[in-house]
């Protein structure tokens, strides 16, 4: 099995921020946006998750065309070129 | 029959039209029936995830605990964002495996891994006992919705009863097109509540969330941080990490896995559902606008914040429509809990148990189960006075367990062996039996400890437990060539 790509630990960044960042940002202020401080954290946390998962499913998308010679038509099923 | 009932009512029927027509021209097989023939697209697969994310605990089980505990509740939040990301890579391997040897349940995915007929009953039955506390908890939101809306005039105990009728006609009626069909009409519904009363009510009775936080802030000083002591930060992570691990580990999400079409569907769901877990931003609202507006509801009172601030706040049409969204976030994921606990004891319990069982018969079978099933939950419903959130917490705590065993099966050399698994997950389960049935806690075994260990959600020592055992009783058993062996690589296509 080959190692996996290192781009992909980018994907346990939301979590770490979530698991050890909340015993910090465990305050009520100063408020961000109307919410208290702990609160804002954890929508951050949530928002983030989405955006890291786009960019490492894209970068999958392309190491996965990349990995394949015949590379299947751009935009059509990235799934994985491997079946 | 008051306005608000009526329109609860036209929504039941809509429903039940709804699982009719879905039904249509179909010849029910048990895989018609439970898994919807793996025919399912993007919008589907996120459908039934979400129909089974948002439901009545999101709804008044969250709203609840924001009015009754304040900063804990955002443990909600933040479990789901995690379990996404991890689904990334879960997903896909759990549904080539489960395509390339058409399984149907997590169960299948066990017996398939660890060749281990046993160990597939094993998980089957700790399946079904995690989900009568998820089944309990719709229940008693259907209940809180139908008595509250009815001002009364309907007990708790009439309305749970009509509740479970309904439940077990849907499910019988419709199996899971049905529920894919409501889960449509039922997240447009929840979605526009949500946020509807989310933004309305803080701007309404204190014209902002700033203001209205810093209203609570003043009348509960750190209701909206985590206290030092009981669901501290350490209470907070175990939580979150044992949630989000345990996430996929529920049959029912386990089983929805299998019903996309390819896993091009789980990378989408990775991006999509974080946001649309930001509903829940907008349920908490609702809740904190209701401390302030309608003080004094205490324990498990508190899952009734946010109908009783709605009916202070509208007039009796809209407080049916918010009452019809709840019923529709009870009836989707209630359905689908139905579904799968019966068809989950008719095929891996009773079939393996009795093999010369015929499919029809399993499938008689599993549509028989689904109201003796749903009479265990009434009974537990009109029992117990538990608030809707630890319901849910005690049933992740019990799927929680099987997550070691699936992990260590996925590696071409799986580190678990069969006699491995099977210990590891019943001393899980003993010990989180052992503990809810006691009321134990860390803090009252050990009290002189550090509060950061003994606020720990006692999970995680039965996770531990379970890990130990598992490797120990693995590492004694290897040498008699036993294990699951790698004869088909989990991850084929890599």
């Amino acid at each position: 099995m080959r190692r996996p790509p290192l781009y992909r630990w980018l994907a346990a960044l939301p979590a770490l921020l979530i698991l050890v960042g909340v015993p910090f940002a465990n305050r009520v202020h100063r408020m961000v946006l109307g919410l208290p401080f702990l609160l804002f954290w954890i929508v951050c946390c949530v928002v983030l998750t989405s955006a890291v998962m786009a960019l490492v499913g894209a970068l999958d998308a392309k190491h996965a065309a990349d990995a394949t010679p015949s590379t299947p038509p751009a935009g059509a099923a990235n799934s994985d070129g491997s079946r | 029959m008051n306005p608000a009932l009526l329109v609860i009512a036209a929504f039941l029927v809509l429903s039940f039209a709804l699982g009719l027509l879905a039904r249509r021209g179909r010849t029910m097989t048990l895989e018609q029936w439970s898994v919807g023939g793996r025919g399912f697209g993007a919008v589907f697969v996120f459908l039934l995830m979400a129909g089974e994310i948002y439901t009545t605990f999101t709804f008044l089980g969250g709203s609840g605990w924001a009015y009754g505990r304040g900063a804990p509740a955002f443990y909600i939040l933040s479990y789901g964002a995690l379990a996404f990301s991890f689904s990334y890579f879960l997903l896909p391997v759990i549904w080539r495996y489960g395509t390339k040897h058409h399984l149907h349940s997590q169960a299948d995915f066990f017996v398939s891994k660890y060749k281990s007929p046993a160990l597939g009953v094993i998980v089957s039955l700790v399946g079904v006992a995690a989900l009568i506390p998820y089944l309990v908890l719709q229940l008693k939101g259907l209940g809180i919705i139908v008595s509250e809306t009815s001002n009364g005039s309907l007990s708790v105990a009439t309305a749970v009863w009509i509740s479970v009728a309904a439940l077990v006609g849907y499910v019988v009626i419709s199996g899971v097109h049905g529920s894919a069909w409501t889960a449509v009409v039922k997240d447009v519904m929840i979605l526009t509540v949500a946020v509807g009363l989310g933004v309305y009510l803080p701007l309404h009775y204190y014209g902002g969330y700033g203001a209205m936080f810093e209203a609570i802030e003043r009348a509960k000083p750190g209701f909206l941080s985590l206290p030092a002591k009981g669901m501290s930060p350490s209470w907070f992570v175990s939580t979150v990490l044992l949630s989000a691990v345990g996430f996929y580990m529920w049959p029912h999400a386990f089983g929805s896995v299998y019903t996309a079409r390819s896993e091009e569907v789980f990378r989408k769901n990775a991006v999509v559902m974080p946001l649309y877990q930001l509903v829940l931003l907008f349920v908490f609202f609702v809740g904190f606008a209701a401390i302030l507006q309608m003080p004094g509801l205490t324990g498990a009172q508190a899952d009734l914040s946010l109908l009783r601030i709605s009916k202070l706040a509208f007039p009796p049409l809209v407080v049916g429509l918010i009452g019809a969204a709840g019923l529709l976030t009870a009836l989707v994921p209630g359905s689908m809990i139905l579904l799968t606990a019966s068809t989950i004891l008719a095929k891996n319990v009773v079939r393996p148990l009795a093999p010369a069982t015929s499919e029809r018969a399993v499938g008689r079978l599993a549509r028989g189960l689904v109201p003796a099933v749903a009479l265990v939950a009434v009974f537990f419903t009109l029992r117990g006075g538990e608030a809707i959130v630890p319901l849910l917490l005690l049933g992740y705590n019990l799927v929680t367990q099987l997550f070691p065993a699936l992990i260590l099966s996925l590696p071409e050399r799986p580190l678990a062996t069969r006699t491995g698994a099977i210990a590891g997950i019943l001393a899980g389960e003993a010990t989180i039996a052992w503990v809810s049935l006691s009321g134990t806690t860390l803090a009252k075994l050990y009290p002189r400890w550090p509060s950061a260990i003994t606020d720990l959600n006692v999970g995680i020592v039965a996770m531990t437990v379970n890990v130990v055992v598992l490797l120990a009783v693995s590492a004694t058993t290897r040498g008699r060539a036993e294990a699951g062996s790698g004869a088909q690589p989990a991850t084929a296509t890599r």
